[in-house]
């Protein structure tokens, strides 16, 4: 079981207030991503969570028990950490083994789940080495393999896959996404990247200064945004965001269109403009289009291979059924 | 993570080192000031009473006073001259590839871990001994007359045993400060077309500013109290009586506390003023 | 980085290097030869460098006389007792400092600094009183705390710039793992701190070892290091070559083995953690 809630939480360091009243439940097998920029709050929320950080004010509450005061041995949870924290002086059984030892399992199934979990991560030729001989994916599945082993009634993980280069981050992404279907317990995952969250939760909490933005699935995100931020933050390229009369046009204050969600021509369209940068992907082109008179550069997602130029004019037509509408307080409207 | 018990077991422990150094240093603080007041000569009489700034004045009056300055300052200022400059070249030096660059090394730092005692009677006598000395075979060799070193050149003889004990550390330390800074800097200006002169004195000096700073500030603080150097040499004769020296002298030889203990302060003083550049360093890379 | 330079310039490298190595090592050296000789090679003209005849009979003589044994046996405890309870004291500080830091932690680092730079001479005369009064004038173990006291900044500042350096989210993941704070110290702490405390140990036990001032200026006869011994030898015996030679080999040899040991930590104790 791991159904996680948070009440009323707050966390204040000195006179900043890092967390302000916090509400939050995560239900048992939930695959829960932290999504937020760096200094929004989500790792020490993670932390409060785990215990390695005191609350101010409020209560954590696992399996429906309080476990405000519990110190982070007792709470049942397993952490894998952004530096993979692995015991430099021990070798990777050891790493591995070191959670079971201090619950004083019995050795005969100590070695059972070590094996195991070595085989389901690959890491049965490498059990004794030492961390410092590891690659940075190798040290990553020890670290995981030392939260697997003690079956958890959650993982929390710290953003564990940025210290990872780019082709090794998208197949421990898949990794960790398989090993949550396999197993069926409750992951919190803290992380900075939106291609993370978007592509491995089933819940994502959106975070900016401590404040909770939006909670929900990777679609519902993506398709009705709650406001301004979240518009921003979800998808890749970004949500362009325009203001001023065009958005009055559509009784807004700012208008959001995604660049997926707008159409290129070279003869006609709603609006004009001049192509800049090019970047030809093969799979899609992207414009960055210039001189529309729209205020800020528009992002543009074309399918497959487009020939336009650096210089070149170019029409652009936002489907309207896709568009967002934002107040002046930056809250949808519907 | 820092919980209210953790803070206040935190300070328990460290209490020991605290109180310790905090007695360490108050206790004999306290009494070399009063002392520094007070007529005190043991041998004749004891405590004599208060007298006022009068130790202090004498003290900067008399005679011995400003040539012990003066020797201090030549022998730290030319020991410092001569460990950095040469620390410089011989850590660039161990730092281009070489065979044996190891050994090399230890040969280096040897002298550093020679005691005091030993490195100044090894010097006195069996090099600069104006009779059997390794230095008199030398010139006689070239047909020069040998020079009774400590007392005909007596400074120098002192600066140069002083700074073989710690050429070794001013080396190290710069070696180490090389050794740090970024081969792809120094590659970058090679591209940018600058010869090596130029990259020694626009690249690695400035990288160096620091450690030599270092080095300067920790050297003048140890160089300011050596002793043994001068106690087994020379013993104070010939123009080699250090500021440490001659409170050394006041204090244990003729026995005039007070005299002694005003000094004391000075000296304290003045070390305190080295010391307070040497934490504003050490400080701000707390931070970092 | 890669580039291959060529051996002539390598050679050269090698011989001014070995050449200034050598002549900086060479009265290390030629002691230790000295120490070898008969008085009368030990100053013949010309002065003989190897080829003499090789005796070890000034290590008996200079045992003999000056009872040797006695003044390693004072070194060895008064330098080995003074690093000893200075770490036991450091340790829990140190770590405190560096794991539960609070904003008054860098001001009493740098204050410990500061009794370093106290220099000796201004203080000689109260300690030599406290040292009369309380009989501890020529004690091991009045000079044990003495050495003890003048060392601890240094052992302290050594010790917490390797904690600072043992990451906090190891610990986290030990207290995540299930561990209670004695098996933190115990499993995951301790064996990460050895090699710091290790190093600390043998930087400390040389600077002991080495020091001049408090130990020539506090001991007579009984508790006299080796650094006394080898006063007794400024003069007229200093000119006994072979047997200063002898004495002095025998002063400085363990502590140069063990300096080529701890040369790595030398620069770090040494800069207070300000050069790396």
């Amino acid at each position: 079981m791991g159904k996680i809630q948070l009440k009323k939480v707050t966390k204040k360091f000195g006179d900043t207030q890092v967390i302000p009243p916090l509400d939050l439940t995560i239900e048992d097998g939930e695959f829960t991503v932290f999504v937020g920029p760096s200094g929004c709050g989500k790792s020490t929320l993670l932390r409060m969570i785990a215990g390695l950080e005191d609350l101010t004010s409020g209560e954590v509450a696992i399996d429906d028990t309080d476990a405000t005061n519990t110190p982070p041995a007792k709470r049942g949870l397993a952490m894998v950490f952004q530096s993979y924290a692995l015991y430099p002086h021990m070798s990777v059984r050891k790493n591995i083994a070191f959670p079971l030892r201090m619950a004083k399992m019995d050795p005969a199934e100590q070695n059972r789940r070590i094996e195991a979990a070595a085989a389901a991560l690959n890491l049965t030729d490498y059990l004794d080495r030492r961390p410092g001989q590891l690659s940075g994916g190798q040290r990553q599945r020890v670290a995981i393999g030392r939260a697997i082993v003690r079956e958890p009634s959650a993982f929390l993980f710290d953003e564990p896959l940025s210290n990872l280069d780019a082709a090794l981050r998208v197949g421990m992404r898949l990794e960790i996404c398989e090993m949550h279907k396999r197993l069926q317990t409750t992951m919190i995952y803290v992380t900075h990247d939106q291609v993370e969250a978007m592509t491995m939760a089933d819940k994502i909490v959106v975070l900016q200064a401590g404040v909770i933005e939006q909670v929900g699935s990777p679609l519902e995100l993506y398709h009705t945004p709650r406001n301004v931020f979240v518009a921003g933050f979800i998808g890749s390229p970004k949500m362009n965001l325009i203001t001023g009369a065009e958005a009055a046009k559509h009784n807004a204050e700012t208008i959001g269109i995604r660049p997926e969600h707008i159409d290129v021509s070279a003869t006609k369209g709603t609006w004009s403009g001049r192509v800049g940068v090019a970047e030809h992907l093969g799979s899609d082109t992207f414009f960055h289009i210039h001189d529309t008179g729209l205020g800020d550069m528009i992002t543009v997602r074309a399918p497959g291979e487009v020939s336009f130029n650096t210089g070149d004019t170019i029409h652009l037509t936002p489907r309207t059924d896709q568009m967002h509408r934002f107040d002046a307080k930056g809250l949808r409207i519907a | 993570m820092a919980t209210k018990a953790s803070r206040s077991a935190a300070r328990l422990m460290m209490a020991p080192a605290v109180i310790l150094l905090l007695g360490w240093m108050l206790v004999p603080l306290t009494m070399t000031l009063w002392f520094s007041f007070r007529n005190y000569l043991p041998l004749r009489g004891g405590d004599l009473g208060w007298a006022g700034f009068d130790n202090y004045t004498r003290f900067i009056t008399s005679s011995a006073f400003w040539p012990s300055v003066q020797a201090t300052l030549i022998i730290v200022g030319a020991v410092l001259l001569i460990t950095i400059s040469l620390g410089i070249v011989l850590a660039i030096l161990l730092d281009q590839p070489m065979w044996g660059q190891g050994v090399v090394r230890i040969l280096v730092i040897a002298p550093f871990f020679v005691m005091p005692t030993v490195s100044a009677l090894v010097w006195k006598n069996m090099f600069m001994d104006p009779n059997s000395g390794l230095f008199a075979y030398l010139w006689k060799f070239f047909g020069a007359e040998p020079v009774s070193w400590l007392s005909e050149a007596s400074l120098p003889s002192i600066i140069l045993i002083v700074s073989w004990q710690w050429l070794p550390f001013a080396t190290l330390i710069l070696l180490t400060a090389i050794q740090s800074l970024d081969s792809e800097q120094l590659e970058a200006a090679e591209m940018d077309g600058a010869p090596p002169l130029s990259r020694f004195l626009w690249l690695t000096l400035p990288h160096l500013a620091r450690a030599i700073t270092i080095v300067i500030l920790i050297q003048t603080i140890f160089l300011l109290s050596i002793f043994a150097e001068i106690f087994v040499t020379t013993g104070g004769a010939f123009g080699t009586k250090t500021l440490t020296y001659l409170i050394f002298q006041r204090v244990l030889e003729s026995q005039n506390i007070g005299l002694g203990s005003a000094g004391g302060v000075y000296a304290i003083i003045l070390a305190n003023i080295v010391a307070i550049f040497l934490m504003r360093i050490v400080g701000k890379n707390l931070d970092a | 980085m890669a580039r291959s330079i060529t051996n002539n310039r390598k050679a050269l490298n090698t011989a001014i290097a070995w050449t200034i190595g050598l002549l900086i090592f060479f009265p290390i050296l030629w002691t230790i030869l000295t120490s070898f000789k008969t008085e009368a090679q030990a100053i013949a003209d010309p002065p003989i460098f190897l080829f003499f005849d090789w005796t070890l009979e000034n290590y008996a003589v200079v045992q003999e006389r000056s009872n040797y044994t006695r003044f390693l046996m004072n070194s060895i405890i008064i330098a080995g007792g003074s690093t000893l309870l200075g770490v036991i004291i450091a340790v829990p500080a140190a770590w405190s400092m560096a794991f539960v830091p609070s904003n008054r932690t860098k001001d009493i680092l740098l204050w410990m600094l500061s009794t370093k730079m106290l220099p000796a001479v201004g203080v000689l005369y109260p300690i030599y009183l406290i040292f009369i009064k309380m009989g501890l004038l020529d004690s091991r173990i009045g000079l044990t705390v003495i050495l003890m006291l003048i060392n601890l900044p240094i052992i302290v500042w050594m010790l917490y710039t390797y904690f600072r350096e043992i990451p906090g989210e190891i610990l986290e993941a030990a207290r995540m793992d299930g561990a209670s704070l004695r098996d933190e110290i115990l499993y995951v702490l301790t064996p990460m701190a050895i090699p710091g405390i290790a190093s600390t140990l043998l930087l400390n036990f040389i600077l002991a070892w080495n020091e001049a001032f408090w130990t020539l200026n506090l001991t007579a006869a009984k508790a006299a290091p080796l650094t006394a011994f080898i006063a007794s030898y400024s003069s007229p015996e200093g000119l006994f070559y072979a047997k200063l030679s002898a004495a002095s080999t025998m002063a400085i040899a363990p502590i140069l083995i063990l300096g080529w040991f701890s040369q790595k930590q030398l620069v770090r104790g040494l800069t207070f953690g300000a050069v790396k």
